[in-house]
């Protein structure tokens, strides 16, 4: 499986671009040329120069010290939401698929209707309720989402717990919690980095939309969405102000589209055989 | 006396970024009028290949060379349009799998008619006749239910003959058959082998019959060509076909025909 | 036919009632008291206990869970969903059907948009499957994908709006106001209706059907529109006819870049306000309408289908 990851070009250049734009994110008190809540009045909607290579926005502020301390929260939050995501997916689908009868069946119907919901206005709903804040942001990303993650693990549980090797594992007395870790998880495992890598896409524009509308990461924070607002008032004087970090959305939900895709050819032998 | 269709040094070959993969290589062959040529051969040695590609129903992906006369015409540097035209008229084709080949969403009156309406300038009630009058030849009851239904509410034995039905009712000069009877029951091949036959003597119309199964092919074709690999193997009639084949992939289907018989001779004198 | 009809509509029911349920409970999950953020609300100088069992008794939070709940289901049965907690001279049912029609018309103009624009290029990037079109389309619905829609409506605000003066950046009165923001709206619906649709019409070139079609010599037009496209859409009608309601939720963001006065406007206005009511309902709304278009599109594509259709029922 590593040397058919090695071989997809794809695949190592959206790892490697995330990989990169995270370490960005992480050594940004390091690299960043300026502070980025510095404001600097004189210096406002300056356009690109040494001291400032991305220009500076409506308060005089780095952009590019800004994009990169932003880099934290955008892809920091919607890893997060991911995380909890499939950590509360996994755990409702492996309870459900592995352990049957009347625990499923309640899993599944609360699956059912959360799936019945639709989730972009259940976003706002939660967010509503439990307040404006970044936590609550991830809560109702993650409370949005889970059902899907369970739903497909819990099938994966039930098409690998008919195979063979489960069987056999269980006619030779391995306790249950072995089989399930040592058998399940890995086999489920394909399936989830490819639909996760596909969703953390979407979940980094729905956490900068929220920011957008100032429902998520509040405004002198550098979040990409929050400066994405921020752009919006000075729309008609400074346009310049929303193409970067829109570019920036742009550019890393593409890789991780990208990576779920070539992850997929990856993953899926039948694909490569071709 | 003219062959129908005379194909000549005809090969396939299949493009890829590479190289191209030859599927079918200069195969030649011809058919006279009512003659019924038969291909025999297994699944993926080129037979229906070779037959798509002079009736222009390859993928961009396939290149074809060489050349097919038809009625003075080299089908093979016709135009599309001149190629269609001739498709369902002079040349008509049956195929393989009749619960598929139908759309699922129009009645098989309404297919049958947009046929019609292709080929002939026929008013709408002369193409309800048509259709009623080849449901009716090919021993269909209740043909006026049969032509409001859809292709899920009929049989695969039915839908083959109202496949067949369809292609001999324009009165083609040549009659392809492509693998007609792999897909259906061997109660509704014995019907549908005979369904030919009658074409056959009815009509003289000539046939290309294409099979794997040795049985089927023996029964309505008069001379007989073998497929390997995208190679015609051995040619002749049924009977030198059967004792004098050259290669050694006719000998092997021949034996193994043998063998299923002797059996069932056996089991049938052990019966006795 | 009629019996599946009606097992259809008899599951919807339960979920239309745990749906309404779950809305209930939301107001209600609220860690502050109803009653006293509604008195913060109308700026109540002193919040006194008086004042606050006043307002309970006005809200009708007094009263038992249960009760409550069957009273507000029945209430919003008649079409009464309680009072706004902003403004108490208002009904949250009158503030709904204030800024209702300006979403269903913006809605209704993405609807189409994404029927006019996403079915023929869909078809066209089938036809000529890896040609020019079909790879600058390929790109296009790539890269759409990956736009957040707010960045979407910023962008196009400022080329046609400003930069090229061609239409009105925000607000709303005329034909000309509508198309940026349904444009915005529908862009990421039309780029998934192409790939849907022109995916699904490679898929059917490839059935036996097509190429029976194709040995009786149909005209290749005919083969193209009559059989491939109306197979596809068969699919692709249902999928879209799901996803209305979802378009509807999906203006929410959109109408507060276009500032569009509409129900995604009084929501987004009622999040910061907390006037919990109108949330309740918008999402009670959007619920339900899940529900309906859902259960509507999937008898449709019942009826619609041959094969699905069963004799004599």
């Amino acid at each position: 499986m590593f040397r058919r990851f090695i071989k997809n070009k794809t695949a190592v250049g959206t790892v490697a671009l995330v990989l990169i734009i995270a370490i960005l994110g992480i050594l940004a008190p390091v690299i960043a040329p300026n502070d980025p809540y510095k404001t600097d009045i004189i210096n406002k909607f300056a356009s690109f120069s040494w001291q400032y290579p991305f220009g500076t926005d409506n308060l005089g502020r780095c952009i590019l010290s800004r994009m990169l301390y932003g880099i934290r929260p955008t892809l920091g939050l919607a890893v997060l939401t991911m995380l909890g995501t499939i950590g509360l997916g996994a755990l409702m689908g492996l309870l459900a698929g592995y352990f049957r009868g009347i625990i499923e069946e309640v899993i599944m119907r609360v699956v059912d209707v959360m799936l019945s919901f639709p989730s972009q206005v259940m976003v706002f709903a939660v967010v509503a309720l439990l307040g404006i804040n970044v936590q609550n942001v991830i809560l109702a990303n993650v409370f949005i989402k889970w059902a899907w993650y369970a739903r497909m693990i819990r099938t994966g549980v039930m098409q690998y717990r008919e195979r063979n090797f489960i069987q056999f594992s269980r006619c030779v007395g391995t306790p249950e919690r072995f089989i399930l870790i040592r058998h399940l998880i890995p086999s489920i495992a394909a399936d989830l980095a490819v639909l996760s890598s596909l969703d953390v896409g979407w979940a980094i524009i729905n956490i900068s939309t929220l920011s957008f509308l100032g429902l998520g990461v509040q405004a002198p924070t550098p979040e990409w969405g929050a400066m994405l607002n921020e752009a919006k008032n000075v729309l008609t004087s400074n346009p310049t102000q929303m193409i970067i970090p829109g570019i920036a959305i742009v550019i890393l939900v593409s890789a991780f589209n990208l990576m779920g895709d070539a992850l997929r050819d990856v993953l899926d032998p039948k694909e490569v055989a071709e | 006396m003219k062959p129908v269709l005379k194909v000549e040094d005809l090969s396939v070959i299949l493009n890829s970024k590479k190289s191209g993969k030859v599927l079918v290589e200069n195969s030649d062959f011809e058919v006279y009028p009512g003659e019924c040529l038969g291909i025999l051969g297994e699944s993926g040695s080129g037979k229906s290949m070779t037959v798509k590609s002079f009736l222009g129903l390859l993928d961009k992906q396939f290149t074809a060379k060489g050349s097919a006369w038809f009625e003075g015409k080299n089908l093979m540097q016709e135009g599309k349009e001149s190629l269609r035209s001739i498709r369902g008229k002079e040349i008509s084709m049956v195929l393989q799998n009749p619960m598929t080949c139908f759309d699922p969403l129009y009645r098989i009156g309404n297919q049958m008619s947009e046929t019609f309406a292709t080929h002939t300038k026929w008013s709408s009630k002369e193409i309800r006749e048509n259709s009623m009058d080849i449901l009716k030849r090919m021993h269909i009851r209740n043909p006026e239910e049969v032509l409001e239904k859809y292709p899920h509410q009929l049989s695969g034995g039915m839908l083959q003959r109202i496949m067949i039905g369809l292609a001999v009712s324009l009165k083609p000069k040549l009659l392809i058959a492509d693998e007609p009877t792999t897909a259906i029951d061997s109660i509704t091949q014995h019907e549908i082998l005979n369904a030919f036959l009658e074409i056959k003597e009815q009509h003289n119309t000539a046939m290309i019959f294409i099979s794997h199964d040795l049985g089927a092919i023996s029964k309505v074709a008069d001379k007989i060509i073998v497929m390997n690999k995208g190679q015609i193997v051995d040619r002749g009639d049924f009977h030198h076909i059967l004792h004098h084949a050259k290669d050694s992939y006719t000998r092997l289907l021949i034996e193994k025909r043998n063998a299923v018989l002797n059996r069932y001779q056996k089991v049938l004198g052990g019966a006795v | 036919m009629k019996q599946y009809v009606i097992k259809r509509i008899l599951t919807a029911i339960p979920l239309i009632i745990v749906i309404s349920f779950v809305c209930f409970v939301f107001i209600n999950l609220i860690p502050s008291n109803p009653a006293e953020v509604a008195l913060r609300v109308r700026q109540v100088p002193i919040i006194t206990e008086e004042a606050i069992a006043e307002v309970e008794a006005e809200l009708g939070l007094d009263k038992p869970y249960f009760i409550r709940y069957i009273t507000w289901l029945f209430d919003c049965l008649h079409g009464d969903f309680g009072i706004s907690y902003v403004n108490p001279s208002r009904t949250v049912a009158g503030e709904l059907a204030r800024c209702l029609p300006a979403t269903l018309q913006l809605a209704g103009a993405s609807l189409v948009m994404v029927i006019l624009l996403s079915i023929p290029i869909g078809f066209l990037c089938a036809v000529y499957k890896d040609g020019i079109f079909d790879k600058v389309m390929r790109g296009l619905v790539f890269i759409t994908t990956a736009m957040p829609p707010y960045w979407v409506g910023l962008l196009l605000m400022w080329l046609v709006a400003i930069k090229l003066d061609l239409l009105p950046t925000s607000g709303n009165g005329s034909w000309q106001h509508l198309i940026l923001p349904a444009f915005t709206v529908s862009l990421s619906y039309i780029s998934t209706y192409i790939r849907l649709i022109r995916n699904n019409m490679l898929e059917n070139m490839k059935q036996d059907y097509v190429l029976y079609a194709n040995v009786r010599g149909l005209p290749q037009k005919q083969i193209l529109i009559k059989h491939i496209l109306k197979n596809s859409m068969h699919t692709c009608i249902v999928a879209i006819g799901m996803s209305i309601p979802q378009l509807i939720s999906g203006t929410i963001v959109v109408e507060n870049v276009f500032a569009w006065p509409g129900l995604g406007t009084l929501c987004i206005s009622s999040i910061f306000n907390r006037d919990y009511p109108v949330i309740q309902t918008y999402v009670l709304l959007i619920g339900v309408l899940f529900v309906v278009f859902n259960l509507l599109f999937d008898i449709l594509q019942t009826i619609s289908d041959p094969r699905m259709r069963k004799e004599g029922m």
